[in-house]
């Protein structure tokens, strides 16, 4: 069993519209798993199936080889949800000591972790404070340190570097490697492609309530990869002509060039060696998931769909 | 259920660790005492003797018109309308010439206007005199009219109840007042204590907490916790209200001293007359305190503290059900009151229920409104101040109970369906309309 969680054709309706509309998907263990979509794809709806907080109409959650038990397996998951808050009248230590209960640690159990943990993100001195006297930035270390606090097996984060400055976004990130390489495994949702393309090894994009791309960070790029190859040379001559490619960009003496079907890249440098130009640097451009994302939602309703009434 | 209790003490702690709870809880009582002080002190102090000028063209009301402390004839010469505040009087009665059959008008004037009781008194003391003046002129002589007056005011009327073959003292005022006092009571404590949910549940939802804990517990969970949380809170503040007025009273009672206290128990073991002159020596306060004891006693507090911390928990789990399921769809406190007021409304209704109910105990009105969950907390326990089972059978109130209990068991069913959806939604205005259909349709 190497995986932690398995999605079997889950669904769920709502009164005028399809939310999660059969997802199925499987998560690895110790991986770092991206959840993408639009707003209003599904990906709430989903997480909230996951964490137990909704039943799916149908469909099957499999979680760490068993059937999923809301009751007694969402003390193995810690969620922190984008919609996210604290007691704010409420002392830190007094919070953090409450949610850890709520998780199922007893009051010594969580006294140990939450020391750890505070010594380990440098926040012993906040615990007579109260959430009101906090930054923004601050309570969302204190979310963290909350959501991961009882070691979880699954972690899943949405949105989690919201309102973080790079510094502290950086520490948290090396976190999030951290508890993976410990086994965690860790469910990010999150509308920043270039942090999904940093830290995930595999992703899941939805839309409209349907699952529209899954693979590895590496093999999604290679399928949307549009044979495009960036071509430094030192000198540009006036004219490139070859069956090969075509140029489609240049800038000062770097080209984007765009390999005709049935070619391959050799033929580019072969043609480029034969009129005896010197090349500097010849790359494959890969498109960013950005562009995929893109690529893939844009033109359907994703946006009207998030103003729908549930 | 290990998790309820952890919700159910952090909703209690931070009530009670609250500042404002504990002012408020020591406050209320003493404010109570110095109100019922000062009312005391005032009404006291407004006992100030009107010395009144009498212009009677009759002649006979000299000789009958009586005097008290309070109220002073005196038939001066020489003096008018225009100068009786300068010869030292505070009003002036004009008794016009009368032929003794017809209806008569009396003037008095005053400086200042006088109160509605010591204008009764004066009308009475007239009608008095000239009734004396009429059974005078009829042949009856002045000492048979004052040994007549003197044996007047005997009768005095005490009821008693029948309950099978023993009886019981009763007494209709007590249980007046008691019936008010609890009906007042639980009415303030379902609406202060179901607002205290409602702003509870939507403090969570405002602070994006809700989602975070129903991570970790179901949504009913946290919802019954914060129920039961607040409602505990509730007793403790009631509690501590008892024993503080207790203790004020009985500090009150102190300040009355010992012979006066025994003054008045001897006064009141003879049957509440006693001639002579130690009526006037206990004090009217001190007699007033040792009637309230005495009266106190004669209810039957076990029945009626055991009914009364039924009906508040019972009326305030149906109520706060509610009020949860309207702080989970709302997120400012305005847009919260077009939504309360389906709540608030049967609550204040029943409070109007009880008023009538109160004068008659045994109407269809008051058995049906104590049976009605919606009404039945507040109604029922003014009610039982009159006595069960001789105004309340025993049926009515097992009917009630139940149906309280399946009435709460309803409401927090409907409420929770209500709470999960509405916890977890942010940015919608929702109607009761929309409330009710995800209470009887979709399940979370």
């Amino acid at each position: 069993m190497n995986t932690i969680l398995e999605l079997h054709n889950l669904k769920k309706y709502y009164a005028t519209q399809k939310a999660v509309d059969d997802i199925s998907f499987n998560i690895n263990k110790g991986s770092i798993f991206g959840l993408l979509g639009p707003n209003g794809a599904g990906k709430t709806t989903l997480l909230r199936m996951i964490t137990g907080i909704f039943f799916a109409d149908s469909g099957e959650i499999i979680f760490d080889g068993k059937k999923f038990d809301p009751l007694n397996d969402i003390s193995k998951i810690g969620y922190m949800p984008e919609e996210r808050g604290l007691y704010k009248k409420m002392k830190i230590g007094e919070q953090a000591m409450y949610l850890a209960q709520l998780k199922g640690l007893s009051k010594s159990e969580a006294m140990g972790k939450i020391k750890f943990w505070f010594q380990r993100l440098e926040m012993q001195s906040w615990w007579n404070k109260k959430v009101e006297d906090l930054s923004k930035g601050m309570s969302q270390k204190l979310q963290f340190v909350t959501t991961v606090l009882h070691e979880p097996k699954l972690i899943i984060l949405d949105e989690p570097f919201s309102g973080l400055d790079p510094i502290n976004a950086n520490l948290i990130k090396d976190e999030i490697y951290g508890l993976a390489q410990r086994g965690s495994t860790v469910i990010f949702s999150t509308h920043r492609m270039e942090q999904v393309e940093e830290i995930c090894d595999h992703i899941v994009l939805v839309n409209l309530g349907k699952k529209i791309l899954d693979g590895s960070v590496n093999d999604v790029k290679q399928q949307f990869k549009e044979n495009k190859f960036g071509v430094k040379l030192y000198e540009v001559p006036a004219s490139l002509n070859s069956s090969a490619f075509e140029v489609i960009e240049q800038k000062a003496n770097a080209l984007t060039v765009k390999i005709n079907s049935g070619y391959k890249s050799n033929d580019v440098l072969q043609y480029l060696i034969q009129q005896n130009l010197t090349i500097e640097s010849f790359n494959e451009i890969l498109p960013s998931l950005n562009d995929i994302f893109i690529q893939l939602v844009e033109g359907t309703k994703a946006t009207t769909r998030a103003f729908q009434k549930i | 259920m290990n998790k309820i209790l952890l919700i159910i003490q952090r909703e209690y702690l931070s009530r009670v660790k609250n500042k404002t709870f504990i002012l408020t809880t020591l406050l209320t009582p003493l404010l109570f005492v110095v109100m019922i002080a000062g009312a005391t002190y005032f009404s006291i102090q407004e006992k100030t003797a009107h010395k009144i000028a009498v212009i009677d063209e009759n002649g006979f009301f000299k000789t009958n018109l009586k005097n008290s402390n309070d109220l002073i004839f005196e038939f001066p010469e020489g003096v008018d309308t225009t100068n009786y505040i300068a010869k030292g009087y505070s009003d002036i009665l004009l008794i016009p010439k009368f032929n003794g059959t017809e209806k008569t008008t009396y003037i008095l004037r005053s400086k200042k206007s006088i109160g509605l009781i010591v204008q009764e008194k004066i009308e009475e003391r007239i009608n008095t005199a000239i009734e004396d003046k009429n059974l005078q002129d009829n042949g009856i002589t002045k000492t048979m009219l004052d040994s007549i007056h003197s044996q007047s005011q005997f009768a005095k009327l005490k009821t008693e109840q029948q309950a099978g073959t023993s009886v019981k003292e009763s007494n209709e005022g007590l249980a007046y007042g008691i019936g008010y006092g609890c009906g007042i009571l639980i009415y303030i404590t379902m609406i202060v204590y179901g607002m205290m949910v409602l702003r509870g549940v939507m403090e969570e939802k405002t602070n994006r907490i809700a989602e975070v804990i129903v991570s970790s517990v179901r949504p009913f969970q946290l919802m019954a916790g914060k129920i039961i949380g607040i409602g505990a809170v509730g007793i403790t503040q009631f509690l501590l209200w008892v024993v503080l007025i207790f203790t004020l009273l009985s500090v009150a009672q102190t300040f009355i001293p010992h012979e006066t206290l025994e003054q008045v128990k001897t006064l009141q073991q003879n049957g509440g007359v006693m001639p002579g002159a130690s009526a006037m020596q206990a004090s009217d306060a001190a007699q007033n305190l040792y009637n309230v004891k005495h009266t106190l006693g004669t209810a039957n507090w076990s029945l009626i503290i055991s009914c009364f911390i039924f009906y508040f928990i019972g009326g305030y789990l149906f109520y706060a059900a509610l009020f949860a399921a309207v702080g989970s769809v709302v997120e400012d406190l305005q847009t919260s009151q077009s939504l309360t007021l389906p709540i608030t409304m049967p609550i204040i209704f029943s409070f109007f229920i009880m008023t009538s109910v109160i004068q008659s105990p045994d109407s269809s009105l008051a058995v049906w409104a104590g049976i009605v969950p919606f009404s039945s907390p507040i109604v029922m326990m003014a009610r039982i101040a009159f006595g069960v089972p001789s105004t309340v059978p025993y049926w009515q109130l097992g009917v009630s109970i139940i149906i309280l209990i399946l009435g709460f068991l309803f409401t927090t069913w409907l409420a929770g369906k209500i709470y999960r959806t509405g916890i977890l939604m942010y940015g919608k205005k929702i109607t009761w309309k929309e409330m009710i259909k995800w209470a009887f349709t979709k399940t979370a």
